[in-house]
């Protein structure tokens, strides 16, 4: 029953989508208000969360009778992953999906208020045609809730890779920040059919974006750390096409918040900010596309079916085709607002917008050329860590430069004083790059660069501090300050583990020693364990610099249902950076060791995470703004 | 911005999407085919890989006749499903010559005396690099050499029951 009672739900809010497009765009509809389509809104938003609900009971109890248990699930799995199950494999992702923008509908028409109300309501209408293509899709091309006749006796079990705690958090974290930026989407439509693109939009359409860019910021990084530890391949990022796929839409909104800031305070860059909330949107569409159809080839092609992809490339046509015809056919009519000088806030922010769009192109055009080139010429190719390295990075270099300077500048008109502060910073950048340059005189020019850049926007993302009372600066100063803070932090990490990481490809005897970087490592026993659904071959190694004898147990592991190999890692985190251990295959009575002493990695994550609270406090501090308006009123 | 230039997104969507199609319509082959498929077999000499049976080399290819050469191992899972098949293409006449991948002689013979041995010779490969020469990167792979020692016909994976027809063709084809 929990299966139909899931569908039934699923059904109803699928129509309820229907009546809130109908009430956002049909004339006459709206008379009585935005109090209907806020009702409908909201019980859709609470119809799709259940349905949800009843397919995570679903895979929670491994209920063998439906479809989708039974090819992903097994009865033999810990609770936590049988759960996780849920949105481990197509039908149950795109149902959370669907799920997260029922919820930012709902919770678009609860917190929304003081919005101008045709604008709010064809926002309303926007998102309810958003939602009501991907429920078609869910229930005639990817029904999460179909029955198996007669039942399995048991499940295929999941991929073994995605039992790890991260998959209870990297998707659900992704999606909240993907289907986050729907409603940008959604007031962008609504602003461009009324045609009022003010400040008021922008303070509306700010906290959603903020909101949308701190899940993704947190999914990317919790993302690249999964990748990192459980693939066992030593990297943090590969430039594969769905990581590119997150990276997008993460770069648009990135760009889309700081253009914001300018429309809320200076009312300028209307067209651009409007057209910035649809390219982030679509680029969320386009990274479910290319993860769901297997277009390009990824590791993160676990569910992939062309003819789902069909489907899925028509929403997103038609979508983001409705879309940029609106803006077309509309935004001729937007002024530009009040103009600004070349030194000033806005330009700095106008560099910030150009550089991050390049950056967005860049990649975009990185990860779909290859297909391009092949559709064109029949020529294979693949575009690799050499292009984006070398094409991106100095660009970032470039924004690394802006985010020193940008802040410190006034609105509209600058007399370029403040900079001389940037004295100190920039001669301590300079000192670092050159230490490096004749500490390390191998090739990585762009990473001694960046470094220079880190130790130079350390000191200066704090100046907008200076001469204030901390008391009275806003909560939004600080967060600006530490998010800044955090970017230098991750770009150091980047930096140094990348020209100082020593790697050692060894097989080796138990008993022997190894080296790497300054550790030396004891290859002591390895023996055969078991866990609840798998066993694995673990060794021991006894590592140390000198002081204490550290302990690792990294694994070579095999799981029987689907019967697969992984490797899990054994990481020693220290103050100054990580040692990475991974067994591989049995060479005679050798075994394969692969081991890497990564200097400062830690600064990477620890970076997005300073960069993802730098955007929370963001958040906290506008509300906390709202709720003393309100109070004095 | 001047008119035109507004619809230039639309363009852009329109040109992605054709390109995305265009993918779906053709899905990507991910399968490594040999590059040596039309050019002659590398040179090689393999000693036995069982005590009793032959080595193999490249001369004793280009005999004038066309052969199967088929790559495999004891350790391989799928060769034992596999190996009905090649039994039945021996007994429609064709001649079979093996190359073990990595085995040893002991398992070798096991897996022969169990599974049945179709193979009028058997090259042992310890470090797969005749293997690679061909262009072969898996076992159980399957080359189609005709009587001048040309690489004719790549079968990746297990030969099927149904594609026993296709590749006795191929065969005969290489005369």
């Amino acid at each position: 029953m929990t299966a139909e009672t899931g569908l039934a739900a699923l059904w109803l809010a699928a129509a309820l989508s229907l009546l809130q497009l109908a009430l956002g765009f049909a004339p006459g509809m709206s008379k009585s208000g935005s109090a209907p389509i806020r009702a409908v809104a909201v019980l859709q938003g609470g119809l799709t969360l259940f349905a949800f609900a009843m397919l995570v009971l679903v895979f929670a109890t491994t209920d063998l009778s439906v479809a989708l248990v039974a090819e992903n699930s097994h009865s033999a799995k810990p609770l936590l992953y049988k759960i996780a199950g849920t949105w481990g494999n197509h039908e149950g992702s795109m149902l959370l999906w669907v799920t997260v923008l029922g919820i930012s509908g709902a919770a678009l028409a609860i917190f929304s208020r003081r919005l101008e109300e045709r604008t709010f309501v064809a926002a309303l209408g926007a998102q309810g045609a958003l939602a009501l293509g991907f429920f078609i899709f869910l229930l005639f091309a990817s029904n999460p809730f179909a029955r198996l006749d007669p039942p399995a006796l048991e499940g295929r079990g999941l991929n073994p890779i995605l039992q790890d705690p991260g998959l209870a958090f990297h998707p659900p974290t992704l999606y909240l920040g993907y289907v986050g930026l729907s409603v940008a989407f959604s007031l962008a439509v609504g602003a461009l059919v009324t045609g009022r693109v003010d400040r008021e939009l922008a303070r509306a359409m700010r906290p959603w974006v903020l909101g949308a860019w701190v899940f993704l910021t947190l999914g990317i990084t919790a993302g690249s750390y999964w990748a990192y530890y459980d693939l066992g391949w030593g990297g943090w990022w590969f430039w594969d096409p769905v990581e590119n796929a997150s990276l997008m839409p993460w770069l648009a909104a990135t760009a889309l918040l700081h253009s914001l800031n300018v429309l809320a305070s200076r009312e300028s860059l209307r067209a651009w900010t409007i057209m910035l909330a649809m390219i982030a949107f679509s680029m969320s569409m386009v990274g479910t596309f290319l993860v769901r159809s297997g277009v390009l080839t990824s590791v993160h092609a676990f569910a992939v079916d062309p003819k789902r992809g069909v489907f899925l490339l028509i929403l997103l046509a038609f979508y983001v085709g409705a879309a940029l015809l609106l803006f077309a056919l509309r935004s001729g009519r937007l002024s530009e607002g009040p103009e600004f000088e070349l030194v000033s806030r806005e330009a700095a922010l106008v560099g910030n917008n150009l550089l991050l769009s390049v950056i967005l192109g860049v990649v975009f055009i990185g990860t779909l050329y290859p297909l391009f080139v092949e559709a064109l010429t029949g020529a294979k190719l693949s575009v690799g860590a050499p292009y984006f390295d070398a094409v991106v990075g100095p660009i970032a270099l470039a924004l690394m430069a802006l985010i020193t300077i940008g802040p410190l500048l006034n609105w509209r008109r600058d007399s370029g004083e403040r900079l001389k502060r940037l004295i100190i910073p920039a001669l301590l950048g300079l000192g670092a790059f050159i230490i490096l340059l004749m500490a390390v005189p191998q090739d990585g020019l762009l990473a001694k660069l960046g470094f220079g850049f880190a130790v130079a926007l350390f000191p200066a993302s704090l100046l907008p501090l200076l001469a204030r009372k901390l008391g009275r600066t806003p909560l939004t100063t600080y967060a600006m300050v530490l998010a800044h803070f955090g970017v230098a932090t991750a770009v150091a990490g980047m930096s140094i583990s990348s020209l100082t990481t020593s790697e050692t490809l060894i097989a080796a005897k138990p008993g022997e020693i190894v080296s790497v970087g300054p550790w030396s490592i004891r290859f002591d026993s390895i023996r055969p364990i078991a866990g609840p659904n798998w066993t694995a071959l673990e060794a021991t190694l006894y590592a140390t610099r000198g002081g204490a004898i550290e302990t690792l147990k990294p694994q070579a592991r095999f799981y029987t249902d689907p019967p697969t190999e992984t490797t899990q890692s054994a990481i020693l985190t220290t103050l100054t950076g990580q040692l990475y251990t991974v067994v591989g295959q049995q060479v005679g009575d050798r075994w394969q060791l692969r081991l890497w002493w990564k200097p400062m990695v830690t600064l990477i994550w620890l970076g997005g995470a300073l960069i993802a609270i730098g955007g929370a406090l963001a958040l906290l501090g506008r509300a906390w703004r709202g709720w003393r308006k309100a109070g004095v009123r | 911005m001047t008119g035109w230039l507004r619809f230039t997104p639309i363009v852009l969507l329109v040109l992605i999407v054709a390109a995305m199609l265009w993918r779906l319509a053709n899905p990507p082959d991910t399968t490594v085919h040999s590059q040596m498929i039309g050019k002659r077999i590398p040179q090689f000499v393999l000693a036995a890989a069982v005590p009793g049976v032959q080595g193999l080399s490249s001369t004793q290819l280009a005999d004038g006749k066309p052969k199967l050469v088929h790559f495999f191992a004891s350790w391989c899972v799928p060769c034992i499903g596999e190996a009905p098949v090649l039994d039945e293409l021996k007994k429609q006449g064709l001649t079979v010559e093996g190359i073990a991948i990595r085995d040893r002689p002991d398992e070798l013979a096991q897996f022969l005396a169990r599974n049945g041995d179709p193979f009028d010779r058997i090259g042992s490969d310890p470090e797969s690099k005749t293997q690679l020469a061909f262009g072969s990167s898996g076992v159980p792979e399957t080359f189609v050499v005709d009587g001048r020692g040309v690489i004719r016909l790549q079968h990746i994976g297990a030969i099927e029951a149904e594609e026993i027809p296709a590749i006795k063709a191929a065969a005969e084809q290489a005369r």
